[in-house]
């Protein structure tokens, strides 16, 4: 055996120091997985490119370009999908005994799940800035102040951060990565169409125009497009008037329901 | 870290494990003392890795308590899990992550800081003989490797306490015999090792005492000579080529042996009890060749799991191994 090299005593860990390596290995797992890579960065430049020039000629909004209305939206349904990722790494991580190898480890309690979720926060940054980006080239424009325009990012990231625990919710309950596919596909993508993500909620048939107005993505999209000064969908219900004060009630009700629910959930599942 | 107070390394009490209906521990008491090996010895489904996982504080047990390094696992679990390292029956290693970047992963969930991290994965490395392999992402390495990965992981912060469940399993015979070598290091070194396997002739290498469990209990215990005595050593037998032979070779080896022989149709040999020995083989051999009959296999079979258990149960290892309550104890 070569030297032995003494293993001095624990020093404080710290949740903090703890999270952060958990949250730099979900970190590589993105960059070294082609298909989550592409997830959060040819995916969403996609979609602006093909709805903006798609859709683009055929969708008439009061008071502006379709390009300008739609971001709102785009924006709003990519974090939705974030919690996909979120779902399918913690679904992953118990599938193959990494969870178990973490719990067996002297770790600050709720480093694992923090690692997670602020591992997701960072990926879903980047989407942000690319679709930003790509906006731009489009003929997105913001014509707000700048508090506002940063207002419009931190709702962005308010709205990331509630989703991530509707992600460790998901991941909790279902049992294989799967599993969560399959639930993600059913259940969050007609969520984010039912909106007024792509076209204004008063083109919808009125059962759906009802859902899509209450909806917390339409929402954050609307919000998005008031705070970044691009055209709204001029609808008259009162979530769709006042959409920054009804975001912000949902990512509050998200994070106060889901969060205790998700960590609760998240404990069943490892502790069997 | 402190050093282990207690004579006893690890004391599990009563521990009772119900999945729903299913018993998966029911009532386990065991000791084991600082700086021996104990080898946890059961088929399929015996109830190994829930008495590994109870120990490791990965599963909390309904009934009964345990104690490692003289901590109550469930009341004082963070530091349980300063003191013990734990390889899985199911290799955890991070496949899309290096096999360094594993380690030095581990070691900073440990404390370690980032260079005593990455010395001492460095240091793993060479041991396990991976330094070559280090910078590939794990999910490339063989079977073999990943476990010698996963075993590196384990020792990264010097457990006091080890838990291998089943560390030899898919193992080709040279890998099994150099992690025996560094299993032996480790107890040298003062190392107290748990480990469960499901072969006689593993838990007799390397386990100063064996628990034999099935179904959830322990149904034996003592050190390998005692097991064997139990099952009663040796068995001689012979193949013959041609079964109409059979009952002619049994009597010759009553004769041989001593003792009355049993025999196996389908498999056309027969074989019996007796310590005598190899000497008893080369006897077996010439009298059977005496009487002309051929003999296709010849020899001495050590006791193996399946005798243990059908001397202490009655009943085959894997013979009704759902059935919690088939089993009559015996021991
Ligand atoms: N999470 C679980 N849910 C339901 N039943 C379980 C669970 N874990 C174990 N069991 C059951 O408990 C019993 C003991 O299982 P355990 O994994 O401890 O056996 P084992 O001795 O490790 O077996 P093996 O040699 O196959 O690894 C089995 O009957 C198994 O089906
Ligand atoms: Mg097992």
């Amino acid at each position: 055996m070569s030297v032995r090299i003494p293993v001095p005593a624990e020093r404080r860990g710290g949740l903090a120091r703890d999270t952060w390596v958990i949250a730099r290995r979900g970190l590589l797992h993105i960059r070294r997985q082609p298909e989550a890579l592409a997830d959060v960065t040819l995916q969403p430049v996609m979609f602006v490119l093909l709805f903006a020039y798609v859709f683009g000629g055929a969708i008439q909004v009061e008071g502006g370009d379709y390009q300008e209305f739609l971001m709102g939206g785009i924006f709003a349904q990519t974090i939705v999908f974030g919690a996909f990722g979120v779902a399918i790494g913690l679904a992953y991580d118990r599938s193959n005994g990494a969870i178990d190898r973490f719990r067996s480890l002297p770790l600050s309690q709720g480093s694992v799940l923090g690692g997670h979720a602020v591992a997701s926060l960072l990926r879903g940054l980047l989407p942000i800035v690319l679709m930003s980006l790509c906006g731009l080239i489009v003929g997105w424009r913001i014509t707000t102040s700048v508090y506002e325009a940063a207002g419009g990012y931190l709702l962005m990231i308010a709205f990331s951060f509630a989703i991530v625990w509707v992600g460790v919710l998901l991941g909790s309950l279902l049992p294989t990565p799967e599993a969560v596919q399959g639930v993600a596909f059913t259940v969050l993508f007609p969520i984010t169409f039912i909106a007024s993500t792509f076209v204004p909620a008063d083109t919808l048939p009125e059962p759906l125009q009802t859902v899509a107005n209450w909806n917390p993505v339409s929402a954050v999209s609307e919000a998005l497009r008031v705070l970044f000064g691009n055209p709204t969908s001029e609808s008259d219900a009162w979530p769709m008037e006042h959409p920054i004060v009804y975001s912000v009630i949902w990512i509050i009700a998200i994070v106060a329901i889901c969060a205790p629910l998700a960590i609760r959930a998240y404990r069943r599942t490892i502790a069997r | 870290m402190p050093p282990i107070q207690t004579a006893l390394a690890i004391e599990a009490s009563g521990l009772v494990k119900r999945y729903g209906e299913k018993v998966a521990l029911d009532g386990v008491s065991f000791e084991v003392p600082r700086g021996t090996v104990c080898g946890l010895l059961g088929p399929n489904g015996a109830g190994k890795t829930t008495a590994v996982r109870i120990l490791t504080t990965l599963a909390e047990a309904d009934a009964g308590s345990a104690r490692v390094a003289g901590l109550d696992v469930h009341a004082s679990a963070k530091a349980v899990r300063r003191l013990l390292g734990l390889a899985a029956q199911e290799a955890t290693v991070d496949g899309l992550l290096t096999g360094r970047e594993n380690l030095i992963m581990i070691g900073e969930l440990h404390h370690l800081g980032r260079r005593t991290s990455v010395a001492r994965a460095d240091e793993l490395l060479d041991q396990f003989a991976l330094t070559d392999a280090a910078g590939r992402l794990a999910k490339t390495y063989s079977g073999g490797m990943r476990r010698r990965l996963d075993l590196a992981a384990t020792l990264v912060a010097r457990p006091e306490v080890l838990f291998l469940d089943e560390p030899t399993t898919g193992l080709d015979p040279r890998a099994r015999n150099e992690l025996w070598a560094v299993l032996d290091t480790l107890v040298g070194e003062g190392t107290t090792i748990l480990l469960t396997t499901q072969y006689l002739e593993e838990a007799d290498r390397l386990a100063d005492d064996i628990v034999v469990i099935d179904h959830g209990r322990v149904i034996a215990r003592g050190d390998a000579a005692g097991l064997k005595r139990q099952v009663g050593g040796s068995q001689l037998f012979a193949t013959v080529a041609d079964a109409a032979r059979l009952p002619e070779a049994a009597g010759i080896l009553a004769r041989v042996s001593g003792s009355a022989p049993e025999i196996d149709e389908a498999a056309r040999s027969v074989h019996a009890g007796g310590d005598e020995g190899p000497r008893a083989v080369a006897r077996l051999g010439e009298a059977l060749a005496d009487a002309g009959i051929e003999v296709e296999d010849l020899g001495l079979r050590r006791p193996t799991l399946d005798d243990v258990f059908l001397t202490l149960t009655g009943a085959p290892a894997d013979a009704g191994a759902d059935a919690p309550q088939a089993a009559e104890v015996g021991g």
